[in-house]
């Protein structure tokens, strides 16, 4: 039956993509567009574009898009319950853990060890977003005509208000996203 | 904490709220989850959120839910789970359930391209500007190994591309390591 094959499919999917959002794309794609067939290959591609373009996960709009293709709504409602399932369950009871061993010095000892590596890891991934914005080469190359200085601008004005201002920082991500569009719009109608 | 209905109200609609913008990557909703429950509610101390993002990073799945799932569960316990998790999964269905119809009009409208790239800058100034607070913390300690820990990470997560959970891993390891070796110094100064 389609919804036990969605379930099962996310499911795994869900349960084998560590290290972040995309780390689950070659499984998608591999359950999605090789070993079911549900998705062409382009339109694995069209489904990474619209991941990128709106909230969410990627395991979680690829679980909606797909058994929605394949199954309506209650095949979207499958396949996104498959995909969080081992989240709920893995991290619940790591949760659970912590919250009872927490005071044991050895935890204690290795939380505090993890904690410097945490920041270093957002860092890092605040960095792999920040860098192909700017150069739009994914790689840092001076002296290349592909640098974007409205994006360094917008950053680095955003950045300054955040710390100047502390606004709500979803009002800072929807003002630099209404400035570039409002930039767009008088684009398109000045040429 | 007491466990009200209006916590458990708040707790989704803040999931929600927040899962609704996390546009650009898992950590960004991790970061607006520091934002909103550490700086802003209280409910949580950095340093636990700092733990809880590290649970997240470690278990199977799409960071931005685990994150939710580990709030969730601090705050309220298996029913908060269920809550938050409704509340980060909600936002992205409706929204790829509604683009799933209207697909090629928004894929290849030039404004809300442009507004998407522009709040790429405001993502990377958000994110920033909280591991900046966070490494300062981290800095001010004077604790010579959280700080190599932080430096050492970062390099091997962004520039070695170490896998995360690798590092997680390791980390772990190497605090329980030293936890160990101080516990043994400790008993040979006493004893």
């Amino acid at each position: 039956m389609i919804y036990l094959q969605l379930f099962l499919s996310f499911l795994q999917i869900g349960a084998f993509s560590f290290g972040g959002g995309y780390a689950a794309m070659p499984l998608i794609q591999e359950q999605t567009v090789e070993y079911h067939a549900w998705l062409t290959m382009s339109d694995f591609t069209d489904l990474v574009t619209i991941a990128e373009m709106t909230p969410g996960p990627i395991a979680i709009n690829a679980a909606t898009f797909v058994g929605n293709q394949v199954a309506g709504i209650p095949g979207a409602l499958i396949a996104t319950l498959g995909v969080i399932l081992p989240s709920c369950i893995f991290v619940t009871v790591l949760a659970y853990l912590y919250a009872k061993y927490r005071k044991l010095s050895l935890l204690q000892g290795i939380l505090k060890a993890l904690r410097p590596t945490v920041v270093a890891m957002i860092l890092a991934a605040g960095l792999a977003i920040l860098i192909p914005a700017l150069f739009r080469t994914g790689s840092i190359s001076f002296g290349q005509q592909s640098f974007d200085a409205r994006a360094a601008i917008l950053f680095i004005l955003a950045f300054i208000m955040l710390r100047w201002k502390k606004p709500n920082p979803i009002l800072a991500m929807l003002g630099c996203g209404l400035t570039e569009g409002i930039i767009q719009i008088i684009s398109m109608y000045t040429t | 904490m007491k466990k009200t209905p209006s916590k458990y109200l708040k707790l989704f609609l803040s999931t929600f709220y927040l899962s609704a913008f996390t546009f650009g990557g898992g950590y960004v909703i991790v970061t607006l989850l520091k934002q909103k429950f550490v700086d802003e509610l209280h409910w949580i101390d950095e340093e636990e959120m700092l733990d809880m993002v590290a649970i997240a990073q470690s278990s199977p799945g799409a960071i931005a839910v685990n994150g939710a799932i580990v709030v969730g569960y601090k705050i309220g316990g298996i029913p908060g789970v269920l809550i938050s998790v409704l509340g980060a999964v909600i936002p992205p269905f409706v929204i790829i359930t509604a683009i799933s119809f209207f697909y090629n009009a928004f894929r290849d409208n030039f404004i809300i391209q442009a507004v998407l790239k522009g709040m790429k800058s405001g993502v990377c100034a958000v994110i920033f500007s909280v591991v900046f607070d966070m490494a300062a913390n981290i800095v001010r300690k004077h604790e010579a190994v959280q700080i190599l820990i932080m430096i050492a990470a970062f390099v091997a997560d962004y520039i070695f591309d170490v896998n995360v959970v690798v590092l997680v891993i390791l980390t772990a390891l190497l605090g329980a390591v030293l936890t160990i070796c101080r516990e043994r110094q400790n008993r040979r100064k006493i004893g």
